[in-house]
C-alpha cells in the first residue's frame, strides 16, 4: 500500500517553476529521501503535501486522502518539521513539547514510548530554553515535537542542514529506528553521502526529478567508467586532465579527482600523456550518488 | 616577505564562566588553503570573529596579515575579505552596484574601482551580467559573485563561513576550482565547511572540539594518524568525545 | 481540543511574560503618557501672576482682588500705577494685569439695580503662550467678576472644566491610543513572528483550527488591556482628579468594547503584513497617525478641513474618545452615548469578519 501518491504536480510562483510535473510514490512504512540542492524544490513539494500551499495542477494523496479535497483530515494525520527552526525560542524544551502535545490533542505520556529515545538525550535540559540549544539537540527536540501525536507520515525538510557530521548521522539512526514503528517518512536533504540511509530516494533538481530508486540501483545504473585521480598539485593535475582525449569530465572529488572516462579513454595513453607528473596515482572507483547527481545534472 | 600569515597562539575567549575557545594555537601559511572544521558549538565562528577583528580574545595573541587581533582589529578588517554562507550581496542592488558598494566600503579609488570590477566579471565570465539584479540570479553564481566581491580588494587571507551550503553538487565543485585559483594565485583562504569531502581539499585541516584544536595536519597524514579511510571518519572520531552541543 | 486553546493561550502569556522588556514599555507607556500630558504639556492656567491697577480701592475692588489671591491658580503680585503696566510685563514680573475703572463700583451697584450699565475691567495678557493666555483671559474674567454680578461684559462661562485642565481632555485620547498600541500592534506583530519563524506552518498544518489559534492568541492581550485600562482609569480619579461623575460602569464597557475592536485590527494587520516590521509599521503609520490627527485627539474634528471630517467618521477611535469624553467629562450616561456603542460595535463585528476570512488556513 502506498502511503503517499503524486501525480504531476506543479506549482509556480510567477515566473520561477518551483515544481514541474512531479510523479512518485511512497510506500507505507518506507524511509523516502528527497535528495536535491537548494531550488530544487524540496520546500515546495513538502508544503503541497502538508496542504500548506495549492498546486496549480496535478494531485497527490497522503495517507488515503486527496490533499486538495481531505486538506483538514491530513493534518491530523502528519507530523512536520519545516526546514527553519520552528520551535519557540523563549520556551523551555519541556513547554515546547506540552504545547505541542496539547495543539494535537495528546500527552506527553501517551506517545512517551515513540519519542523515548529521542527525547531521553535532550531530557537532561528539559528546563532549557529551545532557543539556548545546540543545533543538534534542536534538531532532537523537534522531531520530538513533530512525533507527539504519533503521526502516521512524517516529513522532514532538510532536518540535517546547518548540522555538523556527528548529529547528522545520529539523527539518521534515529529515523532508522522510527521505521519499526510503521511510520512513513519523507526526508529530504542537500547532503549527497546522506542518501544512502534511505530505502528509496528521488534525485531532484530545478523542480524536476532526476531519477528514482534505490541507492543501489541508481548507483548500479551509472554506465560509465570512473577513476580517482591524485598528485601532490591537484589543482593543474585537474586543468591537465580536462584536456586529455577522452576524458569526458573530471571534477574534485574529496583527495581524488573524479575522471569519467568516454568510449575512447585509454589508461595508458592517459598516463603517458601526463608522465611528467611524477606522483600521478590512477585507480578504478565506484560511483556514488554524488557522481550520478552531477552525471544527471550535466546531461 | 613572511611565510607566516595567520599566527596564532594560546588564544582564548570567554563568556563569563563559559570558555568558547580553549588556548588554540596554530599557523597558517602564505597561499595555503586552510580549513577550520568543528563540531556544531565548538567555537569555530568565535575563533574566527577574533581573527576578523571582529571580537577581542580573552587572552592569547593573533597575528593576522601582519597585524595583532587585540589592537589593530580595524586594519585587520582592511586588509582580509570574508563571505558567510548567505547575506553578503543585496539581492535589490544589480551585480555592477554590489561590486561598486564594496569596492567604495574597501576605499578603493574610482579608476581602481572601474578596473577591478571589469577585471573579475571578465574572470568570472560575467561580463554581460553586470547590470542584471542579483535576486534573478541562479544561487551558484550568486555564491561565486560573493566570492569575488571577497576579494574585491585584493586582501591577502579570505575567510569563508560555510560558503558552499546547499549548493548543488556541480556549482559546490566550480566554486572550490575558484578557490584553488586564487590560493594558486597567493591568496590564502581560511574555510570552514560541514562537507567533509570539501575539507580534502584543503592543504590542511584542524578539527576543532569542545573549544581545543585537538587535530591538525595535512588531510593525508590526519587520516593516516586515525587509520581512518576518509575525512569524514577522522572528524567523527574526534567529535564522537565532544561533550558540548550533543 | 478545548485542552489545546487553553495550552495555547498559556503558551501566548509565557511568551509575553518572558519577553521582559516588552512587558515594561507596554506597563510604563499608558503611566507616562498620563503623566506627560496630565502635568508637563499643559495649556491649562497655572501659576499666573496677576497685577492690580486701581484708581481707588474700592469694596468692588477689593472683593475682586480677594478672590484672585484665594484662587490656587492665580498670584496676587500687588496694586501698581499704570506707568509699571509696561515695564512689569516686559520684565516677567507679571503675566496679566486687570485695569478696574474709577466707577467699577457704581456700575456694579448700577447693574445690580437693573440699569443697563455694565461694570468695565481691561485684562492686559501676556499672550506669547496663545493657548495658555486664552485660557487665563476667560478664566481670569470669570474670578474677577465673581458673583457679584449677575450680568456681567462677558457672557463667557467654563463648564464642567471651568480650570480648563488640559488632562481632562487628553485622557479619552490617551485611552483610544494606548489600546490600539498594545492591541493591534502588540498582537499582529506576535502573529507575524510566528510567520517569519516558521512555527505557523507547523500550527497550521495541526488539527487546531485557525479561529481558535487567533482567540487563544487575543486572551492575553485582552488580559494586558484590561490592566492597563484599570491603571489608566486609575490615574484619572486619583493623580488627574478627574470626576467621572457619568459612572464607571459606561466608560469601563466602552473601553472594552474599544479593546476588542482593536485586537480585530491587528489581526488585521497580521493577514496583510508578511514580516514583524511590516506589521509594525502598518500599525504605526496607518493607525496611530490618524488616531493622532483625525480623532479629535489633538485637533477639534470641527477645525478639520471637510475632507478630514468625512474621513475622521471612520476612525473608531473618533467615537471612543469622543464617547469617553462624554462620559467622563462632562458625566453623561452611557445611554446619552449609545450611537457612538452601535458604530463601534458594528466596526467590531466588520473588522473581525474581514479578519477571520482573510486569515488563510494556508501558507499563501
Amino acid at each position: 500500500m502506498n502511503a503517499i501518491e503524486v501525480h504531476n504536480l506543479s506549482k509556480s510562483y510567477g515566473k520561477l517553476h518551483a515544481l514541474t510535473d512531479v510523479s512518485f510514490s511512497v510506500e507505507t512504512g518506507e524511509l523516502f529521501g528527497i535528495i536535491g540542492p537548494d531550488g530544487a524544490g524540496k520546500t515546495t513539494l513538502f508544503r503541497l503535501l502538508t496542504t500548506l500551499i495549492n498546486p496549480d495542477s496535478g494531485s497527490a494523496i497522503v495517507d488515503n486522502c486527496d490533499i486538495a479535497k481531505d486538506y483538514l483530515s491530513i493534518r491530523s494525520r502528519v507530523g512536520y518539521m519545516p526546514g527553519r527552526f520552528s520551535l519557540y525560542p523563549d520556551l523551555t524544551v519541556e513547554e515546547n513539547l506540552k504545547f505541542f502535545a496539547s495543539l494535537f490533542g495528546t500527552t506527553l505520556d501517551a506517545s512517551f514510548d515513540l519519542i523515548a529515545p529521542i527525547y531521553k538525550q535532550i531530557a537532561p535540559f528539559s528546563s532549557r530554553r529551545a532557543g539556548k540549544l545546540s543545533g543538534g539537540m534542536k534538531q532532537k527536540l523537534a522531531l520530538s515535537c513533530a512525533l507527539i501525536h504519533r503521526p502516521k507520515v512524517l516529513f522532514l525538510d532538510e532536518p540535517t542542514t546547518g548540522v555538523d557530521a556527528v548529529s547528522r548521522s545520529e539523527f539518521w539512526d534515529m529515523l532508522s529506528n522510527l521505521k519499526n514503528h510503521n511510520i512513513t517518512i519523507l526526508v529530504s536533504t542537500p547532503y549527497m553521502d546522506e542518501a544512502s540511509r534511505c530505502n528509496r530516494i528521488a534525485l531532484c533538481n530545478e523542480g524536476r526529478i532526476l531519477g528514482i530508486d534505490t541507492p543501489d540501483e541508481i548507483m548500479r545504473s551509472f554506465d560509465k567508467q570512473l577513476y580517482g585521480i591524485k598528485s601532490s598539485n591537484m589543482y593543474s593535475l585537474l586543468e591537465r586532465a580536462r584536456k586529455v582525449e577522452g576524458v569526458e569530465d573530471c571534477y574534485p572529488f574529496g583527495e581524488r579527482h573524479h575522471l569519467l572516462a568516454g568510449p575512447s579513454f585509454d589508461i595508458q595513453m592517459f598516463t603517458a600523456q601526463l608522465n611528467d607528473i611524477r606522483d600521478l596515482d590512477i585507480v578504478r572507483v565506484e560511483p556514488t550518488i554524488e557522481d550520478m547527481f552531477i552525471k544527471l545534472m550535466k546531461q | 616577505m613572511n611565510d607566516i600569515i595567520i599566527s596564532v597562539s594560546e588564544l582564548t575567549k570567554r563568556f563569563g564562566n563559559f570558555t568558547a575557545v580553549d588556548r588554540i594555537s596554530f599557523d597558517v601559511r602564505r597561499g595555503e588553503i586552510f580549513g577550520f572544521l568543528g563540531a556544531n558549538g565548538a567555537g569555530k565562528t568565535t575563533a574566527m570573529r577574533m581573527l576578523c577583528g571582529l571580537s577581542y580574545p580573552s587572552s592569547g595573541n593573533g597575528v593576522v596579515a601582519g597585524y595583532d587581533v587585540l589592537t589593530e582589529g580595524e586594519k585587520i578588517k582592511r586588509h582580509i575579505g570574508y563571505m558567510s554562507q548567505r547575506f553578503s550581496l543585496y539581492n535589490d542592488l544589480t551585480v555592477g552596484e554590489n561590486m561598486r558598494l564594496f569596492a567604495g566600503i574597501y576605499g578603493l579609488s574610482r579608476k581602481q574601482t572601474e578596473q577591478r570590477i571589469s577585471e573579475l566579471l571578465m574572470q568570472l565570465n560575467f561580463s554581460s551580467e553586470r547590470n542584471t539584479l542579483v535576486s534573478s540570479l541562479p544561487l551558484g553564481w550568486k555564491q561565486k559573485l560573493s566570492f569575488a566581491i571577497a576579494s574585491i580588494h585584493k586582501p591577502e587571507v579570505i575567510f569563508l563561513d560555510e560558503p558552499t551550503g546547499g549548493v548543488d553538487p556541480v556549482t559546490r565543485r566550480q566554486f572550490w576550482e575558484m578557490i584553488y585559483e586564487a590560493a594558486e594565485k597567493g591568496t590564502t583562504i581560511f574555510v570552514t565547511t560541514h562537507y567533509m569531502d570539501e575539507a580534502e581539499y584543503c592543504s590542511r585541516v584542524s578539527i576543532m572540539v569542545d573549544g581545543k584544536i585537538r587535530a591538525l595536519d595535512t588531510p593525508s597524514r590526519l587520516k593516516q594518524q586515525f587509520s581512518a579511510k576518509s575525512m569524514d571518519e577522522v572528524f567523527r572520531t574526534l567529535a564522537r568525545g565532544a561533550e558540548r552541543g550533543m | 481540543m478545548k485542552n489545546a486553546f487553553g495550552s495555547f493561550a498559556k503558551k501566548e502569556s509565557l511568551h509575553i511574560l518572558r519577553d521582559k522588556r516588552t512587558m515594561l514599555v507596554v506597563m510604563l507607556i499608558p503611566v507616562i503618557l498620563m503623566v506627560l500630558f496630565g502635568f508637563a504639556i499643559s495649556t491649562e492656567v497655572n501659576n499666573i501672576n496677576v497685577a492690580v491697577v486701581a484708581g481707588e480701592r474700592t469694596d468692588g475692588v477689593r472683593d475682586a482682588v480677594e478672590r484672585l489671591s484665594q484662587n490656587e491658580y492665580f498670584t496676587f503680585k500687588g496694586y501698581i500705577t499704570p506707568n509699571n503696566i509696561d515695564p512689569w510685563m516686559r520684565s516677567g514680573k507679571v503675566d496679566a494685569v486687570a485695569v478696574f475703572d474709577s466707577d467699577f463700583d457704581k456700575r456694579i451697584a448700577q447693574s445690580a439695580a437693573g440699569l443697563p450699565t455694565k461694570p468695565v475691567v481691561q485684562l492686559i495678557v501676556d499672550a506669547s503662550n496663545v493657548n495658555t493666555a486664552a485660557s487665563a483671559t476667560a478664566y481670569l474674567q470669570s474670578v474677577i467678576l465673581g458673583s457679584a454680578s449677575p450680568q456681567t461684559m462677558f457672557e463667557t462661562r467654563m463648564l464642567f472644566n471651568p480650570q480648563m485642565k488640559s488632562a481632562y481632555n487628553f485622557v479619552p485620547g490617551i485611552m483610544g491610543l494606548i489600546f490600539i498600541l498594545v492591541c493591534a500592534l502588540m498582537t499582529s506583530v506576535s502573529i507575524v513572528r510566528e510567520k517569519e519563524m516558521g512555527t505557523m506552518e507547523v500550527l497550521l498544518v495541526s488539527p487546531v483550527s485557525p479561529s481558535k489559534i487567533i482567540f487563544a492568541k487575543m486572551i492575553p492581550y485582552f488580559a494586558i488591556s484590561c490592566i492597563v485600562l484599570i491603571t489608566v482609569l486609575l490615574l484619572a480619579r486619583y493623580l488627574l482628579e478627574i470626576p467621572m461623575s457619568g459612572g464607571i460602569g459606561g466608560i469601563f464597557s466602552l473601553s472594552l468594547l474599544y479593546i476588542l475592536l482593536s485586537l480585530s485590527l491587528g489581526l488585521l494587520v497580521s493577514t496583510i503584513a508578511t514580516t514583524q516590521m511590516a506589521a509594525l509599521l502598518i500599525s504605526a503609520m496607518v493607525m496611530m497617525m490618524p488616531i493622532l490627527m483625525l480623532s479629535g485627539m489633538l485637533f477639534p474634528i470641527e477645525n478639520l478641513p471637510k475632507f478630514f471630517q468625512v474621513v475622521s467618521n471612520i476612525i473608531p477611535a473618533r467615537w471612543y474618545i469622543d464617547a469617553v469624553r462624554k462620559m467622563m467629562i462632562q458625566g453623561l450616561p452611557i445611554a446619552a452615548v449609545w450611537k457612538n456603542y452601535a458604530i463601534l460595535m458594528g466596526m467590531t463585528v466588520a473588522i473581525l469578519g474581514v479578519s477571520l476570512k482573510k486569515f488563510n488556513d494556508k501558507l499563501e
